[in-house]
């Protein structure tokens, strides 16, 4: 399959099941709603040296906030319910409840419960006290600057993670460019994240390493440097640069989705933006039971 | 369908016990076993058609016509449905409701809503003392739904009240929120002396400045984020409490009361 000059590959990325929460940070305003969620969903870009994957699903307008102001909708994935949990008290504990005026309310109403405020009510020394509204609780822990506002639990649900596809350049210019576009795309899709660094990842990854204590060491096929020198090379010798989209979200047709918008994005750069492959990552179809298969997405 | 309604013919002199007629308690009779059940009237024990005409079927929904206050136990231990009342009705209305939607259009004697877990009690005039409270020597007052008043309420408002709101569109006598253990009082009109007497947790929200006790103490002034969400669910009712303009976030906070455990609050709000 060729769209626009870019060859997408007869291949498939490959996706592992993982419970996924959602939450909403609202604030004084938005410039401060996002500093919460920056910071809540730091260092949270792979599950395999982070605990968990992060991002910020999208910003929210007044309406959309539980209590009218201004907010963020972040999401987080692990890869089991006890991980999600520990993961999310964490980082609200030290992320949100530590941001000037932010407030934090569950993003996900049905699914298993998890503590959202819960717990972190205790930061009230006894001072703390709850309030059902409309059948959910909240916790009002005394702080410094007010109140914090937490709902108490949020909703963890099934989902997917490890959803991605591989840009191939003729250069990193090219090939960031390309990524760029596709992340502005994406962003726009409810229910995924790309939970890498600006939702790009440089340094896709292979299972197991020639050393034992690592079980995960960079793609050589798809290092551009090592064309030459790794037997198992992907690339053609026109490709100078490869960058990966990683993308985790609540369900398979919305990492479909995603993926499709992104794809196309980068295939809008086309050919003569330098771009020359899509690729996607796999372990052979033997870990993962999601198949992600790049010709049926863009068909 | 049509409701099932409960015309009174005649106004005994003794007070009634309405508890029988709720519907969980009547979905699956016939009108001829409704008419058969027995009501406690004083003394005697006397017939529904003996005090009521009875028409329609719908036993999820109870219509009371003609009712004044000593019809008492109306909708006691409710679980489920709606019951309409027209006229005033007597003590103990909606005592222990589990579930549904007892709706007064008049007046309510004592103990209205006094130990009930959830659902809706609406009164559109007055009630007497213990509304939402606890039944003398219990610990508990009402546990849950929402109670609201359009018109005043008596003394002892949400005495020992566990969980739950209170919206009382008028005012209030004495002691309201005594020995509250947590909960939403809120009074848009005046209340009396002695408010949030012994109260522990939960908030007394207020729309004008009250004569408070000793044992409160000033927090100051607070914008307060948990207001917009709490007045946004009162939206739906048909209310002063509904009316954006009544709604606000700025308060005075008071804690107390000191002479207890001291974190409930009292909540004015602040003229801007």
């Amino acid at each position: 399959m060729i769209i626009n000059g870019v060859q997408i590959d007869a291949t498939f990325a490959e996706a592992f099941p993982m419970k996924g929460t959602r939450a909403i940070i609202t604030a004084q305003n938005e410039k401060w709603a996002m500093i919460a969620a920056q910071a809540m969903t730091g260092f949270a870009t792979s599950v395999i040296a982070c605990g968990c994957e992060a991002g910020i699903e999208r910003i929210l307008t007044t309406d959309e906030t539980p209590d009218g102001r201004p907010g963020v909708a972040i999401m987080i994935f692990a890869m089991g319910g006890k991980g999600l949990a520990k993961q999310l008290e964490t980082r609200a504990g030290q992320c949100v409840l530590t941001s000037p005026t932010s407030a934090l309310f569950a993003g996900i109403d049905g699914g298993i419960r998890i503590p959202l405020g819960k717990n972190l009510r205790y930061f009230g020394d006894g001072f703390q006290t709850s309030k059902v509204i409309s059948g959910k609780r909240y916790w009002r822990i005394p702080v410094m600057d007010g109140e914090f506002l937490a709902e108490a639990t949020t909703g963890q649900v099934d989902a997917i993670g490890g959803g991605n596809f591989l840009v191939l350049a003729q250069s990193q210019p090219q090939a960031l460019a390309a990524c760029e576009a596709a992340i502005e795309e994406m962003k726009k899709i409810p229910n995924v994240i790309m939970p890498f660094p600006g939702g790009v990842v440089r340094s896709g990854s292979k299972v197991g390493s020639k050393y034992k204590t690592l079980n995960a060491s960079t793609n050589d096929a798809f290092c551009p440097t090592l064309k030459g020198s790794t037997k198992k090379t992907d690339l053609s010798p026109d490709v100078e640069s490869v960058m990966e989209i990683v993308i985790d979200g609540l369900s398979k047709e919305d990492i479909d989705k995603a993926m499709r918008v992104g794809i196309q994005a980068v295939c809008d750069l086309g050919a003569e933006n330098g771009i020359t492959r899509i690729s996607a990552g796999n372990y052979g179809g033997k870990l993962g039971p999601f198949h992600f298969h790049l010709q049926e997405i863009m068909a | 369908m049509s409701a099932l309604t409960f015309t009174l013919k005649t106004r005994p002199d003794q007070r009634v016990d309405m508890s029988p007629l709720v519907c969980h308690a009547l979905e699956n009779l016939d009108i001829t076993d409704i008419a058969a059940i027995k009501l406690h009237c004083g003394k005697r024990k006397v017939r529904v058609d003996e005090l009521f005409s009875i028409s329609g079927f719908d036993a999820k929904h109870i219509q009371i016509k003609n009712s004044f206050s000593k019809l008492d136990y109306i909708g006691k231990d409710l679980d489920g449905g709606v019951i309409h009342v027209e006229g005033d009705v007597g003590a103990y209305c909606g005592m222990g409701l589990k579930a549904g939607l007892i709706k007064i259009s008049g007046n309510a004697g004592i103990y209205a809503g006094c130990e009930m877990k959830k659902g809706l009690l609406e009164i559109d005039g007055n009630t007497g003392d213990f509304l939402g409270g606890a039944l003398p020597g219990n610990k508990m007052g009402m546990k849950g739904g929402l109670i609201l008043i359009r018109g005043n309420a008596g003394d002892r408002v949400g005495d020992h009240l566990r969980r739950g709101t209170i919206l009382i569109e008028g005012s209030v006598g004495d002691y309201c929120g005594s020995r509250m253990i947590a909960g939403t009082i809120a009074v848009m009109g005046y209340t009396g002396k002695f408010l949030g007497h012994s109260m522990r947790r939960g908030t007394l929200l207020l729309w004008n400045a009250p004569k408070l006790s000793a044992s409160f103490n000033d927090c100051g002034s607070h914008t307060l984020a948990f207001l917009p969400m709490l007045f946004k669910s009162f939206a739906d009712l048909n209310s002063a409490f509904a009316l954006p303009e009544n709604a606000f976030n700025r308060v005075q906070r008071y804690a107390g009361d000191m002479s207890e455990i001291g974190r409930g609050e009292v909540l004015v709000k602040t003229v801007m």
